[in-house]
């Protein structure tokens, strides 16, 4: 995960006044056994150091963290800056909602005492909105098993085919950041036009089960918490594979110089949309984590605001280091936790200013510092 | 009846029009010119915005005899004031980051986000209205149902004067002359004597100052609060994109033709759903030409 063959790799060495304990022996196996130290973090000191509510917060940046690695994968390696990670972020985070929200409809008496009157039990929003049927396009989605298959296939499918075309045309660099950008921008209005059946701007919560299972327990927290860090590692192990294996040498082949990987007779278009698709998905996933537990789909999640604050994470973190996306988020979240219980105001200063200082004086990010204190020849 | 509407129809077309060209010119110049996005241009529009209100704060206090004066003072001192913080930006930040044009999208984002905080602290979170001056209130009354609002006229007006004058500007001056050397190629324009450099901070405060006036001009339409700029972004780079980054003429037809569309649509649905119509329509189209209506070459 750490191999940065790339042009930030003759930077100037690390100061001499590091010790050397500290450069030659500690950092290094900091940075060996990345996955190791980070699995050890969230599965045992979190879950052991923090209570209940700390916990739900980590759970919340955890869940953000699956589109930081995603960035990392399609802006650190891929070089495409999409600035529209909210919108897988946020369909895989409203196909969750719609489930438990149908869900919590079937089991609620008095919508299913209107069942009769409307032909099918309709969410309570839907109802004050006063659409009369159910939508077509939510009646799968009460199904369980549709509901996995579609969060699987359907974020990644989009994203495959929309960035395809669009690589296939040759846009890329600013335009595609522009078009993605629009794209989120599209979506948070669309969601927040059509309340009779998106719930507008208050989005879709007030879930009660999961899969039959209460979400109000006290374990319950625990459990989403302990699956998220679980799905996350895998997630980032999932993405160190292919970036490890000969497709991910290509990708980053295209990322810089991608003429000379056409003219060597590659579909550059496919690789750069594989890997695209792979992010959305990872992003889908973390939409799903965040809605069971956070009890909520929101247009606030989708639109331009938090598409690009995911992309300060990766940034904080090191584009080129999927580990580093997650250290990235947890600490914009303690930050972010921090400011607005005790400086609210600053909170905008704060992320402003970090996108500015991160860009011009440390545009590898953390793991990037990490790196050239610990002396590693690179190339 | 029906004539009457298509004509308020188009005329709001028209409106829209000059509002998407205003707000667009300043970016064709960053982004088209020298290659730069700048994602805080929306803020630099809300600085012109609050600079037209704080102009309008001092007359009411000191000179309100001359009320009618202040709109065209405030559309000055809101140029003058983008067109400095650009030159100083340019100066202290962007430069530093020519060669990588996706991180000056992020730290002009960062930068943004700064301003935005900046004014909710100075202007406050609430938004703020300025009084519209006593020759542009009322309406231009054609006919019995038939009345086309002054203030939407002036800006048409202002619009269309500001357009010639970036035009004369980049192409019958010496700093137009030197600016398009520059784009054009950036070394031999050197070799000839230019300062690129001094060429660069120009252009991007020029392009700051146009903001300002577009921001100045909004607020005889829409109150100011700290968040308009944000709401103006992605509308500014539609057009500006689809347009055909370097092309004058293309941010003018596809301000035109975003314009119209949305308008129509809006007829037929509400004004957020039109609006999302309309950019889908257009990123479509812009799978079919890449490049935008008018594509040309760019600086490298």
């Amino acid at each position: 995960m750490n191999d940065m063959t790339d042009k930030y790799a003759h930077r100037p060495q690390a100061p001499a006044h590091v010790p050397h304990w500290f450069s030659g022996g500690l950092l290094p196996m900091i940075e060996r056994y990345s996955l190791i130290w980070l699995s050890i973090l969230l599965l045992v000191i979190l879950p052991l150091a923090l209570g209940d509510f700390r916990l739900g917060l980590a759970g919340k940046y955890l869940s953000l963290a699956f589109c930081a690695v995603g960035m990392v994968m399609i802006w650190g390696y891929g070089g495409i800056l999409s600035l529209g990670q909210g919108i897988f972020f946020g369909l895989g985070s409203y196909m969750m909602a719609m489930y438990l929200k149908l869900e919590a409809t079937a089991n609620d008496e008095a919508a299913s005492a209107l069942a009769a009157f409307y032909g099918s039990a309709l969410p309570d929003f839907m109802i004050w909105n006063s659409v009369d049927a159910l939508p077509w396009w939510w009646k799968p989605f009460e199904s369980a098993t549709f509901t996995f298959a579609a969060i699987l296939i359907l974020p990644a499918l989009l994203a495959f085919l929309f960035s395809y075309a669009y690589f296939k045309k040759r846009v890329g660099g600013v335009y595609f950041s522009i078009i993605t950008l629009s794209l989120a921008a599209i979506m948070s209005i669309m969601i927040i036009g059509q309340q009779g059946y998106t719930g507008g701007v208050n989005g879709l919560t007030d879930f009660k089960t999961a899969f039959g299972l209460s979400l109000q327990t006290p374990q319950t927290p625990w459990i989403l918490y302990l699956i998220t860090a679980l799905l996350l590692l895998g997630c980032v192990a999932l993405c160190g594979f292919i970036l490890h294996s000969r497709l991910g040498k290509v990708v980053v082949a295209i990322r810089d110089r991608e003429d000379r990987v056409r003219f060597s007779g590659y579909n550059t278009a496919l690789f750069k949309a594989f890997i695209f698709a792979v992010a959305a998905l990872i992003s889908a996933l973390g939409g799903v984590m965040f809605t069971l537990q956070v009890g909520l789909a929101s247009p606030s999640l989708v639109g331009i605001i938090p598409s690009t604050e995911i992309v300060i994470y990766a940034a904080l973190g090191g584009r080129l280091s999927l580990v580093g996306a997650v250290y990235g988020t947890l600490l914009i979240g303690v930050a972010k936790t921090y400011l607005s219980e005790n400086f609210v105001n600053f909170w905008q200063y704060f992320i402003g200013f970090l996108f500015m200082g991160v860009v011009l004086f440390l545009p590898t990010g953390l793991a990037g510092l990490l790196q050239r204190v610990s002396k590693k020849e690179v190339e | 009846m029906t004539f009457d509407i298509l004509v308020m129809q188009i005329f709001s077309g028209f409106s829209l029009f000059s509002v998407l060209v205003l707000m667009a010119l300043g970016l064709t110049i960053v982004f088209g010119l020298m290659g730069v996005i700048n994602m805080a241009h929306g803020e630099l529009m809300a600085m012109g915005s609050y600079m037209t209100y704080v102009t309008s704060v001092v007359f009411q206090r000191y000179f309100p005899d001359h009320m009618g004066w202040y709109f065209i003072i405030g559309i000055g001192v809101a140029f003058v004031v983008t067109f400095a913080f650009g030159f100083l930006l340019e100066r202290c930040f962007i430069r530093f980051m020519y060669k990588r044009p996706l991180d000056t999208l992020l730290a002009t984002w960062g930068l943004s986000l700064v301003l935005q905080q900046l004014f909710r602290q100075v202007f406050g979170p609430k938004e703020v209205t300025v009084p519209t001056v006593q020759w542009l209130q009322g309406a231009w009354k054609i006919s019995e149902g038939l009345e086309l609002p002054l203030n939407r006229i002036f800006i048409i007006g202002l619009t269309l004067v500001i357009a010639a004058a970036v035009f004369l500007f980049l192409y019958r001056s010496r700093w137009g002359l030197r600016i398009r050397a520059v784009t054009q190629n950036r070394a031999m324009a050197g070799a000839a004597g230019i300062n690129t450099a001094r060429v660069d901070a120009v252009t991007f405060a020029l392009g700051c100052g146009l903001a300002g006036i577009a921001g100045s001009s909004f607020t005889m339409l829409a109150s100011t609060g700290p968040v308009s700029g944000q709401q103006y972004l992605v509308d500014t780079f539609i057009v500006v994109v689809f347009g055909g980054v370097e092309s004058l003429l293309g941010t003018f037809l596809s301000a035109f033709a975003i314009g119209q569309t949305q308008i129509s649509l809006e007829y037929l649905t509400t004004g957020s759903m039109a609006k999302a119509i309309t950019l889908l329509v257009v990123i479509v189209l812009l799978f079919l030409r890449p490049n935008g209506l008018f594509a040309a070459k760019v600086r490298r």
